[in-house]
């Protein structure tokens, strides 16, 4: 079993893992960082979202030793000093959530948005853009709505 | 998931050996197609070899045509300031496959190895007239793509570059399925250099494929009404839960339509 590094949230770290191990294996199995969850298991619902080398990509269609010696950011990794990002606390305040399963993929998902089209957007573009975060719950509009305002703090 | 051996070859000639020594190999790219696949149990290669090692991405916008190298993520393409002037047909098709997270993973070669007969990349290869750059040789897109997830391709020949035409006006217009984002319909319009215009559909059919009455009616004028009257057949279309193949026939000349009127 081939031996893999990678930097997760600032930190090093290592581990065996088997060609097939996934992403979001490695990282919920063996890093027990459970904030990132498997929805569909097949690449659509966006509930896996973590951000490799900078850009959002799907956990559990990624193989772990793909992702060897690549910087990773789960949700774990947003909130600094025991203060939360400020998208994570723009889900909080819009109750951008019921169930929460879908939360942490649509707040990597978010972060990711606002990297790439910046702070100020709008709603259709926010809409456009979650086309691979699937909620079951809340109809999107307060998790829209806290995309826009998690945005404009960041 | 089968286990497998997995090796991530830095350069393109070592990929080739890896393939020639494997017993039952695989080459992958972004893998959105093949690590479902193997989640599946469709396919349990003995051995993967990940091609992201091969750093082969970038886009050359050249006097008469635009190379983009094999490894280039959809987003890549989607965001070039380049070839958004250069050929924005293409561009736009790029940034509208899947989502963000699988743009991007997803690249060009990899899409147009597995001719996936939903994916979107083939059209657009077909309708610029594209050429296919491998390991071994230049292939037309004419000849590249054979039918259902079959190409030209042999076992160990991996595409590096797909070369397109600079071209008057590109378009294209899609119908994705809500739920996996693949076409159910796409069609991809091209108006060359000389004038003449090529039309490539996906998703309705078992492959990619051109449509004859419409490349002659948008050569004589290229507008959306030069396709009035101009019905495809519905016969060999693909017929599922999502869509008839009647259903998918006219879905083409709507789509085609709009792409011609979208086309820059």
């Amino acid at each position: 079993m081939p031996a893999i590094t990678m930097k997760v949230n600032g930190q090093a770290v290592c581990g065996d893992v088997e060609g097939r191990t996934l992403l979001v294996e490695f990282l919920r199995d063996k890093l027990g960082l459970t904030g990132t969850h498997v929805g569909c298991d097949t690449s659509q619902c966006g509930a896996c979202v973590v951000h490799v080398d900078g850009k959002a990509v799907k956990s559990c269609t990624a193989l772990a030793i793909s992702c060897a010696d690549s910087e990773v950011t789960t949700i774990e990794g947003l909130a600094r000093n025991g203060k939360l990002h400020p998208m994570q606390e723009a889900f909080r305040e819009h109750h951008g959530l019921q169930c929460g399963f879908c939360t942490p993929g649509m707040i990597m998902a978010a972060v990711d948005i606002v990297k790439r089209k910046g702070k100020k957007l709008d709603e259709d573009t926010i809409r456009h853009e979650l086309e691979g975060n699937i909620c079951r719950c809340t109809g999107y509009q307060n998790i829209v709505a806290a995309v826009k305002a998690g945005a404009a703090s960041m | 998931m089968e286990n497998f051996n997995y090796v991530r070859p830095a350069k393109v000639a070592d990929a080739v050996k890896a393939m020639k020594k494997a017993k039952d190999g695989k080459f992958m790219a972004g893998g959105h197609t093949l690590i479902p696949t193997l989640k599946q149990g469709l396919a349990s290669p003995t051995d993967i070899i990940d091609l992201g090692g091969l750093k082969n991405t970038g886009i050359k916008i050249g006097a008469k045509s635009v190379v983009i190298q094999a490894g280039t993520t959809h987003a890549e393409v989607a965001a070039s300031k380049e070839l958004k002037k250069a050929i924005p047909g293409l561009a736009a098709l790029a940034g509208g496959i899947g989502d963000p997270h699988v743009r991007h993973k997803g690249t060009i070669g990899g899409s147009v190895s597995n001719n996936d007969p939903a994916a979107d990349y083939p059209s657009a290869c077909l309708a610029l007239g594209a050429t296919i750059h491998t390991t071994d040789r230049k292939l037309a897109a004419d000849k590249f793509f054979t039918g259902m997830f079959s190409t030209a391709l042999k076992d160990t020949e991996i595409v590096t570059a797909v070369e397109f035409p600079l071209v008057k006006k590109s378009g294209y217009a899609k119908f994705p399925n809500p739920a996996s984002l693949y076409a159910m319909v796409g069609v991809f319009v091209a108006q060359g250099a000389d004038g003449s215009a090529r039309v490539a559909v996906t998703g309705a059919g078992p492959g990619v494929f051109r449509v004859a009455d419409m490349e002659a009616a948008l050569s004589r004028k290229f507008a959306g009404s030069s396709l009035d009257g101009i019905a495809v057949k519905s016969k060999g279309l693909n017929s599922d839960m999502h869509a008839s193949a009647e259903y998918r026939a006219h879905l083409i000349t709507v789509m085609a339509k709009r792409a011609v009127e979208a086309a820059k």
